[in-house]
């Protein structure tokens, strides 16, 4: 593993921050399970180095603008889970005041512009913040995730072209995990991804996204010359999702076989795989790191159960925030 | 009679009118193997091959442009658009191009394609995946917009549309797919443009379309155990409009209350209600009462989400007040 971050507490952190996404995806699964949890969600699990070695290498007025796949983003950029789980149970304390729920979360106190359930919908988002931005002289960054599956969309090329033009300081991180829905992305996309980039003179990247201390030291770098006004960039991170294409997806071997799917949860974990090099550099014990499991375990626990308990906003509720007030 | 599903309907729409016609194809996300999300085109790709069932990459706007151009040329594409919701990428070539491209050529060409697309909330999918957006191809001439209550319904619409060499935009209750209907064994189309009298009645007409036709039923039985007797109007297809029926059934009873999943305001039920004043006016005993979905965006908690739309006692209370005179204000 390459080396980003030099501390321990830093180090330290981005584990607990990975594991506190994966401990939020298994309650998040098992609300669902038990049919406590209106409608689908979509599972993170698998992707979190991504999301952490990214969101890492960002400051707190830095944004993101994220997906229909996008508890992950959202812990990462730094929010809680009390506030998280009220929203996917449509509780009056959630994020979005249960107004959003799982595919719209959005966290505006931690620069977290939202999830969407529109493949693509976010990338103007993202390269619109970029502006705003430029325009106001600040120095923030935006990182736009999406999938490989919304390489498809025609929008990312209107404003990969602006963002060019303009030298925007937005980072466009495509996580490729090798499915858009139910179809492999070699059947959905042609030629080379980050290509298509290089070819409106953007810097193209391609990182695994198994590595939290690879996307973590890239993310920084680029972090870094994006604020400097060398932006945009691009960056394809190989990864995996571990569940179905949603939480419903439960057969799903005729088109991902079971094999595969060991192979990424077995050797290619990415919170097993940092914890690894923790232990071996010395930087944590196996102790350590079985305690901050079961501190974020606890944690995870008691916001359920007070989301459950959390009660869903008055009906007087539905017609505000039509308009701004 | 046989009961089968509404996605069994239509499934079955599909195959006989692709065995029937090999220049129609199935064109959209995940449609081959997977069968959509909603598992409605289940076995097609077995029958007719990815030739004819083509998975495209999730990009709306181009395969949606593709189709038209598909159309224009001497195919009759069937686009699969996974949610209603979508229609708003797909706008420019759905109204600038498809809906106008027989007018502008003065009738030289033509775009006889179906988009097959869905509507409805209560499915606690948020504010982007529960739209009734059907008002808006509506608006625009040259789109054809059929609502199919039922699986009954939902085939006979869809072999029409199939024919038709129009462009037929078609919106499925998403919340519907698993109900089951009576359907034959046997071959049958529903023209467009004629209206279904469900239930006949002399006091008050409800007119209903796509889910809100069960909405409607349901509050005619309602009403019936108080004395009051409702007819209940399905129109099928929005455009083509039969307002023969509806006029008929309103100067009865004189009583009209319109029932449309869209929003509210500026929707299908404004258009109908309008229509209607215009045409049956001195024949009302009241106000035609619009019912849609509430000017909000469809709000994730479910104890929000379920009073953004019609309901069964929401109507029959409405249908109480028309009966006793009262005034409806805002
Ligand atoms: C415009 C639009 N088209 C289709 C969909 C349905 N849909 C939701 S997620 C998805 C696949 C997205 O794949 P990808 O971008 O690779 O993200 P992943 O799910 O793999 O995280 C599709 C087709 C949608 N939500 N929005
Ligand atoms: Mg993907």
């Amino acid at each position: 593993m390459s080396d980003a971050k030099t501390n321990t507490e830093e180090y330290l952190r981005m584990y607990s921050q990975m594991v506190r996404i994966r401990t939020f995806e298994d309650n998040a699964n098992q609300l669902y399970l038990s049919a406590k949890m209106p409608g689908l969600t979509h599972m993170y699990s698998g992707q979190e180095a991504v999301a952490v070695g990214i969101c890492e290498a960002l400051k707190k007025t830095d944004k993101i603008t994220s997906t229909h796949r996008g508890h992950g983003h959202c812990v990462a950029k730094g929010a809680n889970f009390k506030e998280m789980f009220c929203e996917l149970l449509g509780k009056e304390e959630g994020y979005c005041r249960g107004k959003g729920g799982s595919m719209h979360i959005a966290d505006q106190s931690n620069g977290n512009l939202g999830a969407n359930a529109i493949v693509g919908g976010s990338m103007g988002i993202a390269t619109g913040s970029a502006f705003t931005a430029k325009m106001l002289g600040k120095d923030d960054v935006t990182v736009c995730f999406f999938g490989d599956g919304a390489t498809a969309q025609g929008i990312l090329y209107e404003v990969m072209n602006m963002a060019a033009l303009w030298n925007l300081p937005v980072i466009y991180a495509c996580e490729n995990n090798g499915y858009s829905e139910y179809t492999k992305t070699a059947e959905i996309a042609a030629g080379s991804i980050t290509a298509r980039a290089e070819a409106f003179g953007i810097e193209a990247f391609t990182v695994d996204g198994q590595d939290v201390l690879a996307v973590n030291e890239l993310t920084e770098k680029l972090v870094a010359r994006s604020r400097k006004g060398e932006g945009p960039f691009f960056i394809e991170l190989m990864t995996y999702r571990y569940h179905g294409h949603h939480v419903g997806d439960i057969n799903r071997e005729y088109y991902r076989s079971k094999d595969e799917e060991k192979l990424w949860k077995t050797e290619r974990d990415p919170i097993t795989k940092f914890a690894t090099w923790l232990t071996k550099e010395g930087i944590a014990s196996d102790a350590d790191l079985a305690a901050i499991t079961a501190e974020i375990s606890a944690d995870a626990a008691a916001a359920v159960e007070y989301a459950l308990a959390a009660k869903y906003p008055d009906i007087s509720e539905v017609d505000q925030h039509v308009f701004v007030a | 009679m046989r009961e089968i599903t509404l996605s069994q309907a239509v499934n079955e729409a599909l195959a006989e009118e692709m065995r029937r016609d090999p220049t129609t194809f199935i064109i959209g996300e995940d449609v081959a193997e997977a069968g959509t999300p909603f598992k409605i085109l289940s076995g097609l790709v077995e029958e007719f091959g990815t030739g004819r069932v083509v998975d495209t990459p999730i990009g709306e706007p181009g395969f949606m442009g593709l189709a038209v151009g598909a159309a224009m040329t001497g195919t009759r594409p069937i686009v699969d658009l996974m949610f209603g919701d979508f229609i708003f990428l797909i706008m420019d070539q759905l109204c600038n191009q498809a809906a106008k491209t027989h007018y502008m050529s003065g009738g030289k060409l033509t775009a006889p394609l179906v988009l097959r697309t869905n509507l409805g909330a209560t499915r606690r999918s948020g504010a982007q995946h529960s739209q009734s957006l059907h008002a808006l191809v509506a608006h625009i001439p040259g789109l054809k917009v059929a609502m199919p209550s039922s699986a009954y319904e939902a085939k006979g619409l869809l072999k029409t549309a199939i024919r038709d060499n129009n462009p037929v935009v078609i919106f499925e209750d998403k919340l519907m797919y698993q109900d089951k209907a009576e359907v034959p064994e046997e071959e049958y189309l529903i023209p467009f443009g004629v209206a279904n009298v469900k239930r006949a009645g002399s006091d008050i007409t409800l007119v209903g379309t796509s889910s809100m036709v069960q909405v409607a039923e349901k509050a005619a039985e309602i009403l019936a155990a108080e004395g009051i007797s409702a007819e209940v109007i399905d129109p099928r297809t929005i455009v083509p409009l039969d307002m023969d029926t509806i006029n008929e059934s309103v100067r009865k009873t004189s009583r009209c209350i319109v029932i449309d999943e869209g929003h509210q305001s500026f929707g299908v039920t404004s258009e109908i209600a309008a229509r209607i004043m215009e045409q049956s006016f001195y024949h009302l005993d009241g106000p035609v009462i619009r019912m849609g979905a509430m000017d909000v965006p469809i709000p994730f908690s479910p104890a929000l989400e379920d009073i953004t739309v019609p309901t069964p006692e929401g109507v029959a209370a409405n249908a109480r007040k028309l009966m006793a005179g009262e005034m409806f204000n805002g």
